[in-house]
């Protein structure tokens, strides 16, 4: 009989060992979004997550990761092949360069550039987590599609580390693009530049001026760049610190109480400078179910006491 | 095993006596509910080897009200509960265990909305998956999932088991093309999963529910992204004298940086059987070809067409690309036409999904060659190269003695294979019966035990499609009807 490959990683068997099977605990990262979901509980014992890359392969485009590596030391290593992630490293607005893998994951925030590149919960193809029971599991598999059993990756993504400590990854790979660049429309329509701008992977828009991360090969940026004209090689603005959450269609209807903003054009993302004073609500069925995965998967509330995944 | 006992579905009788169909047709009126043999004879299989199913009354809702008291009713009388598509599944994922009350989405094809805006269509869950692309074709739109079946499967039967296709290489599989799901809990209680807005709240159940194979839950409406048609597109046949040229011009097509939007493979004894059939026009003395295709913009297409075509050629191939849109009809016929194809040659057969990485391939590819030889079987190999994901299809005839032992042997054997090679169960038809007692092979005890709480948190008493996915030790077999009836798994 064929039996699952056994977990032989010392660094990935150390963190487990050191999450335990009881008392609270958290796993920090670079500590980039730590605002997210509330502050944890004080006095909760802190672990890092391993770090290092596990294995590359190239001609897979599949990379496995420990948890605590730094996305932009990740991406410093893909690049000697011409590829990367669908994870913001610092090169991207919003991104840090702190930020590491198992922190992206465990948040769950796309960068500006999810409008070509996909949400990166698409990225996850495996992950290995230290559950509640302190019991090191499998969720996913290391081929670039796979359906076999329950997507637990996809919980998992997002999950504040509530569910289960991450502990390594493996994430698919894309290559880079021939050619990459930021350019400023300064009076464009943003939904012109969306169905016109077919290379781009980012548009961002602050109520007057419009900006893209335009993507591809160099001939289509080009035509791109004749169909509109752009003020060229603009760096893309900063991000306000507050993330509003909308439908693509209802970025023209913002209220007043955003502040500047940063709107991304064709996913909903709203960056703005205060918070959002009106979230979509949760109907309380659906509260229910979240809580019901939680009280499941933690029984005893070890991960993360304090903080909670969205406003449930 | 196929096996073809009916100890349950054995006439009509049984259920006319069963108050809960009395309940069913006072909740849904009689033309929604059937529960005589001919309609429960009809929905005991799907399109997998599995066919020991039997179905309780089968339930024919139009709206989530119906869906809601259907499950209502399944709660009072501890019944299980089968939501079913088109019955293309091919993991037995939609057979029923344990007596369950089908709910057959059929009449909940509907298209509800389309905004054109955001690229969003709301569907009912029986909308046929080419159905849905045909109506946005005119606004310049597609549901980029395209499952050989398409012209049969459901977007339920879709979201349910994550199904893939060929142009998934580029596009994503269905869950990256679901934004929310209405689901009905089994409780009865309809709860909207993800939404249309850019990050919904709370963990990702809407993520969770794709792929949960009927146990989660029943989807009632389903919000699909839509995709607009690229502007240009490219197809390539290469032929090739070896498999190992094919699958070498498969990796280096990959490692060059380019992301194809599908890449096919079929095999000698695949090609001989299209061209009797379809006549597409593949090259019958070639090992293996490869239909190529590459979408985007003009300009960078015509580089990457020329890309591809420079690889196919250094690896020993002959490279030819479709001239029009008549000819890339045909070329694709040609694929969608193979299953098609191989049936003609015998009445039954089996095929096989799993995923290995690509660079295994020739060495997995060659191992299924031996292991069917060695089993006196037929196979033929048609399958999603760019992914990796090996669809190998025994033709048998099931009435010939021990054929269907023979079958079941040698796919167990390719599995092996696969996960030999760091390769896995299913890239896209699923576990259900198939495969169930096989996921010991590629998780453990305490992995599946973390499945097992998913699916719990959402249909805690395993009311909805029960003894499916997981294996036995790790189901709750509340569902009386489902423990009285032991149920082996397709190869015992
Ligand atoms: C010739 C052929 C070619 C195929 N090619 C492909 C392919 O290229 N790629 C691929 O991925 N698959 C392929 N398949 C498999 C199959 O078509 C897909 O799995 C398809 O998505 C199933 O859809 P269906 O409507 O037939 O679902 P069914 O077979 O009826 O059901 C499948 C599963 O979905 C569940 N389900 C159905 N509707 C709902 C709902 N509303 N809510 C919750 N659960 C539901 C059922 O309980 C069952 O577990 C092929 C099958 C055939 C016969």
């Amino acid at each position: 009989m064929i039996a699952p490959p056994v977990i032989d990683d010392t660094a990935l068997l150390a963190f487990a060992a050191e999450i335990g099977s009881a008392g609270p605990v958290m796993v920090r990262g670079g500590g980039t979004q730590w605002d997210v979901g509330g502050a944890p509980d004080s006095d909760i014992r802190e672990v890092s997550a391993p770090t290092g890359i596990v294995e590359f392969r190239p001609d897979e485009m599949t990379v496995c990761v420990r948890a605590g590596t730094t996305v932009a030391a990740l991406h410093a290593v893909l690049a000697e092949h011409g590829q990367r992630t669908a994870l913001p490293d610092g090169s991207v607005p919003g991104g840090s360069p702190a930020s590491t893998v198992g922190g992206t994951i465990a948040v769950g925030r796309s960068p500006v550039t999810r409008l070509g590149d996909g949400h990166i919960r698409d990225a996850v193809l495996q992950l290995h987590y230290v559950a509640a029971d302190g019991q090191l599991v499998t969720a996913g598999g290391p081929t670039v599609k796979n359906v076999t059993g329950f997507d637990m990756c996809r919980v998992l993504v997002g999950s504040l580390g509530t569910l289960g400590c991450i502990g390594d990854a493996i994430l698919r790979t894309r290559p880079r693009p021939e050619h990459e660049q930021w350019a400023k429309f300064a009076d464009a329509e943003p939904e012109t530049v969306l169905n016109t701008a077919k290379t781009a992977t980012a548009i961002l828009w602050d109520g007057s001026s419009v900006w893209a991360r335009l993507c591809g090969h160099r001939v289509d940026v080009e035509d791109d760049l004749v169909r509109l004209p752009a003020s060229y090689e603009v760096p893309p603005p900063d991000l306000p610190p507050f993330r509003w959450s909308r439908r693509p269609k209802d970025l023209h209807r913002l209220p007043n109480e955003t502040g500047r903003f940063i709107a991304e054009i064709g996913v909903g993302v709203v960056h703005c400078e205060r918070p959002d004073p009106n979230p979509p609500p949760v109907p309380a069925s659906v509260a229910a179910l979240n809580r019901r995965v939680r009280e499941l998967f933690d029984p005893n509330r070890r991960f993360n006491p304090g903080r909670s995944v969205g406003q449930l | 095993m196929k096996l073809r006992r009916r100890t349950r579905a054995d006439g009509a009788g049984q259920h006319h006596a069963d108050p809960c169909v009395a309940e069913l047709i006072r909740a849904l009126g009689e033309d929604r509910v059937r529960a005589d043999g001919a309609a429960r004879h009809l929905a005991s299989a799907d399109a997998s080897m599995f066919s020991d199913g039997a179905a309780g009354p089968v339930c024919f809702p139009d709206s989530t009200e119906h869906v809601q008291a259907i499950m209502q009713v399944a709660a009072r009388h501890d019944r299980a509960v089968l939501p079913r598509g088109a019955g293309s599944g091919l993991s037995g994922g939609a057979a029923p265990l344990g007596d369950p009350i089908v709910v057959s989405t059929t009449r909940m094809n509907r298209v509800l909305e389309v905004d054109e805006q955001d690229r969003v269509a709301w569907v009912q869950p029986g909308v046929i998956n080419l159905d849905l692309t045909k109506q946005v074709t005119p606004l310049g739109l597609h549901f980029a999932p395209d499952p050989s079946s398409q012209q049969v499967c459901t977007i339920g039967g879709n979201v349910a088991n994550n199904s893939g296709g060929p142009h998934c290489l580029a596009y994503g599989v269905t869950s990256a093309h679901v934004l929310a799901v209405e689901v009905v809990l089994s409780t009865g209680e309809a709860v909207v999963l993800g939404g249309l807005e850019a990050e919904p709240s709370g963990y990702d159940l809407r993520g969770a529910f794709v792929g949960s194979e009927g146990m989660f839950g029943i989807a009632t409406k389903i919000a699909v992204r839509l995709t607009p048609n690229p502007e240009s597109v490219r197809t390539l046949l290469l032929s090739f004298d070896t498999v190992a040229d094919a699958a070498a011009t498969v990796g280096s097509v990959i490692a060059s940086g380019l992301v194809p939007a599908a890449v096919e493979m079929m095999d000698k004894r695949c090609v001989a059987a299209v061209e009797d059939f379809v006549h597409a026009g593949y090259p019958r003395g070639a090992a293996a070809v490869l239909l190529i295709e590459v979408d985007g913009l003009q300009r960078g297409v015509e580089a990457d067409t020329e890309k591809v075509a420079e690889i196919g050629r250094a690896h020993g191939g002959t490279v030819r690309v479709a001239a029009d849109e008549q000819e890339r009809a045909l070329l694709w016929k040609g694929r969608k036409s193979a299953f098609g194809a191989v049936a003609r040659v015998a009445p039954d057969y089996y095929l096989h999904d799993t995923v290995v990485p690509r660079s295994k391939l020739v060495e997995v590819l060659e191992a299924v060659y031996e292991i069917v030889d060695r089993y006196d079987l037929t196979a033929v190999n048609v399958f999603h190269a760019g992914d990796g994901n090996l669809h190998p299809l025994m033709a048998y005839d099931s009435r010939e003695p021990g054929v269907n032992e023979r079958v079941a042997a040698a796919g167990r054997e390719i599995l092996e294979v696969s996960l030999a090679v760091g390769g896995v169960l299913s890239g896209e038809h699923g576990i259900g019966v198939e495969k169930r007692d096989f996921m010991e092979y590629q998780f453990t005890s305490a992995d599946l035990e973390q499945q097992a709480l998913l699916r719990r948190s959402f249909d805690p008493h395993c009311r909805l499609n029960p003894g499916k996915v997981l294996p036995s030790a790790h189901s709750c077999a509340d569902i009386a009807s489902l423990s009285a009836s032991k149920v082996n798994g397709v190869w015992g």
